[in-house]
């Protein structure tokens, strides 16, 4: 015979039950593809590699960590800073700030029109924005290679009218992948800044202009703080696929210009040495995360001050 | 109402000069003001009063500079203001949503257009402390405008308003989203605001009770005109014609025939054959045949006599007053609005019939 206490109790147990098992799916997702992968990548980036790839396993050597910093050379076995993988780090950082920051320049003013426009007439903007997301990202780098070659639309269009008489080298450099990331990445700062103006309450703008700012003031003391989750979330969404960009330093860059996506693919391609590859992949996420901790409170703390 | 050379006296603050507003082009155009011309007095509590679409708020919003007319010039205290930008005009504007900055305290709100004037930190400080203890917030200051309630917002927006020291404050329906009795209690403290700041009040509502008991005087607006200005008094016994004796409060219409008109007074002869005595609205043409207009209160339910005669449809108890609806003769509805005593009811059941008594001087006949 069970009592009362004993039934209710044995309802909140199956409750605790269901709870768990109706979340399951979720929660295997969560840990089968993005948890787990990670500890496997982490894992590898402990192990000896192996000779045409791969790893050995069971075999533990922090050699992938180390020459993520440190070369030795060849010849005398002296130590030194790995120069080459640091000048690409730095590269990637300077590359992908200065995305963020010309698509948060280029947006910003877009975003503001679309959420300008009559309510009838905002849809088909934004949809004209999303319009190259239906193309291949290969695709649109070539594209912008078509732009940007030394016979290509650009040079062509300047030769033609007298301005250069020689055309100008954008191919193959830092311009060349800071044109394309901007290009590609454009629409991932329009949508979550349009976002956030679409919502703007305009009321406010006029109350700002009634208050004697001019159109300066009410920018920067009403519009900027009032849309600065859109600001942050277009910066973060730039600002995480540059830093790992692959396809558009490797066909806008060359060989030369590599950056952390590259460096990466190449440790697990012809470098074969996966426990770098690996120990590379996890530097970089690092990077990202930092940055954004860094991004996120320091737009926290304007915000608490004037924002 | 004050005497012309009253009037005189005060000097103008803000005036309309044959103001037209239209939005959209060409044939789809809408005039939301139709040559509207007034001009508000200094220190005055001047209420902007019609039902929604009356163009009440596109003449605040002409005022304020956030939108331009496309006729017409708006002059404060004589200069033409109609080509300046919002912040460059010196009147300030209470948001009929408050439109507080929601990234803002309650104190940044307030201070934010004297920031924009650059004033100094220590004038900012204390004009704020001056506000908040004026809409008696100070306790509140430091509080998110999520943290307040809507009657505290209401407040901020007003001290934020008022703040710069503006030449003529906007307010745009600033009550209509307080409840009951809050509103009340705002009425009154707008009231003592604008006596103790002594700024011109600009005041747009659709709320014809809300008009009567705060203005100095009143606009009647309707279709984008302006039907009849003057004080409470003379809105609600005066009215000039059919919309705004409607509008304001309840009334009884009446046709009737002009016997004899002199000097705004006139004899009309109702319906029922009998002859009364009435003022006559400004600006009426002479003719026959004139619609004049009774309060229900300036009239008696009567068993016997009376001007007028007819059947009792329904009788109506309110509690101080009770309404005795009346069918007249000649087809037409008449209300009597009677106070109630305490030991007996009005003693008119529905189907008597019964006589109206008109009080004298009731009777006024309007414009149209």
């Amino acid at each position: 015979m069970s009592s009362a206490a004993e039934i209710a109790r044995q309802t909140q147990q199956r409750e605790i039950r269901n709870r768990w098992l109706l979340s399951a799916p979720a929660l295997l997702i969560i840990f089968f593809a993005a948890i787990g992968p990670l500890f496997v990548v982490l894992a590898y980036s402990f192990m000896v590699k192996g000779d045409y790839g791969d790893v050995k396993f069971g075999q533990y050597s922090l050699d992938g960590w180390f020459s993520v910093f440190f070369q030795r050379d060849i010849f005398d076995d002296t130590l030194t800073l790995a120069d080459a993988h640091l000048s690409i780090f730095w590269r990637s950082l300077k590359l992908s700030f200065f995305t963020t920051l010309l698509t948060l320049l280029l947006g910003f003013p877009t975003a503001y029109f679309i959420a300008t426009r009559p309510r009838n007439t905002r849809e088909i903007w934004v949809f004209l924005v999303t319009i190259p997301f239906w193309t291949n990202l290969l695709i649109r780098t070539f594209a912008m290679q078509q732009v940007i070659r030394n016979e290509g639309v650009v040079n062509s269009v300047l030769m033609w009218t007298g301005i250069i008489d020689q055309p100008l080298q954008i191919m193959f450099t830092d311009t060349a992948i800071l044109l394309g990331m901007v290009y590609v990445y454009l629409p991932l700062m329009i949508l979550p800044l349009y976002a956030s103006m679409e919502k703007l309450d305009f009321r406010l703008i006029e109350a700002g202009y009634d208050l004697y700012a001019g159109r300066l003031q009410v920018l920067w003391r009403v519009i900027i703080p009032l849309v600065k989750p859109g600001v942050i979330a277009g910066s973060i969404l730039v600002f995480i696929p540059s830093l790992g960009a692959y396809v558009i330093p490797r066909v806008l860059g060359g060989g030369k210009n590599l950056m952390l996506g590259n460096l990466i693919e190449l440790q697990f391609g012809a470098g074969r040495n996966w426990p770098l590859g690996a120990a590379l992949s996890i530097t970089l996420m690092v990077i990202v995360m930092v940055a954004l901790l860094f991004y996120v409170r320091n737009a926290a703390r304007s915000g608490a001050q004037h924002g | 109402m004050p005497k012309p050379e009253e009037a005189e006296q005060k000097r103008v603050a803000v005036e309309a000069r044959s103001i037209v507003k239209a939005f959209g082009q060409g044939s789809n155009a809408i005039r939301a003001l139709d040559n509207v011309s007034v001009a508000i007095r200094e220190n005055e509590f001047f209420t902007l009063l019609g039902p929604s679409g009356c163009g009440k708020t596109t003449l605040l919003r002409l005022i304020a500079g956030f939108e331009y007319p496309t006729e017409g010039a708006i002059l404060l205290y004589g200069d033409d203001i109609a080509g300046l930008p919002p912040f460059k005009r010196p009147v300030n504007t209470v948001f009929q949503s408050y439109a507080l900055f929601p990234h803002l305290t309650v104190s940044e709100n307030v201070a934010f257009g004297l920031e924009m004037l650059g004033r100094s930190k220590d004038e900012i400080k204390s004009r704020v402390a001056a506000m908040l203890k004026l809409v008696h917030m100070e306790e509140l200051g430091n509080r998110r405008t999520d943290q307040i309630s809507g009657g505290q917002a209401q407040r901020v927006a007003l001290a934020r308003a008022l703040a710069p020291g503006p030449k003529v404050l906007l307010l745009d329906e600033p009550l209509s989203a307080l409840d009951y009795k809050l509103r009340k209690e705002m009425q009154i403290e707008l009231k003592r605001m604008q006596s103790e700041t002594g700024i011109t009040f600009i005041f747009v509502t659709h709320d014809q009770e809300e008009a009567l008991t705060m203005s100095d005087r009143i606009a009647v607006m309707s279709k984008g005109r302006i039907l009849q200005v003057g004080s409470p008094w003379d809105i609600y016994d005066k009215p000039a014609d059919r919309f705004v004796a409607d509008f304001i409060g309840e009334t009884n219409f009446l046709t009737a025939a002009v016997v004899d008109i002199a000097n705004s007074r006139a004899t009309v002869r109702l319906s029922s054959g009998k002859e009364i005595p009435a003022t006559v609205a400004e600006g009426m043409q002479p003719k026959h045949e004139a619609t004049i207009v009774v309060r229900p209160e300036h009239a008696r339910a009567v068993k016997k006599g009376g001007q007028l005669s007819g059947t009792v449809e329904n009788v109506v108890y309110f509690g101080t007053d009770t309404h005795i609806h009346i069918r007249l003769e000649d087809g037409s509805p008449f209300t009597v609005r009677q106070q109630n005593a305490r030991s007996e009811f009005c003693g008119f059941e529905i189907g008597d019939p019964a006589g109206i008594e008109i009080a004298a001087d009731a009777a006024q006949v309007l414009r149209d």
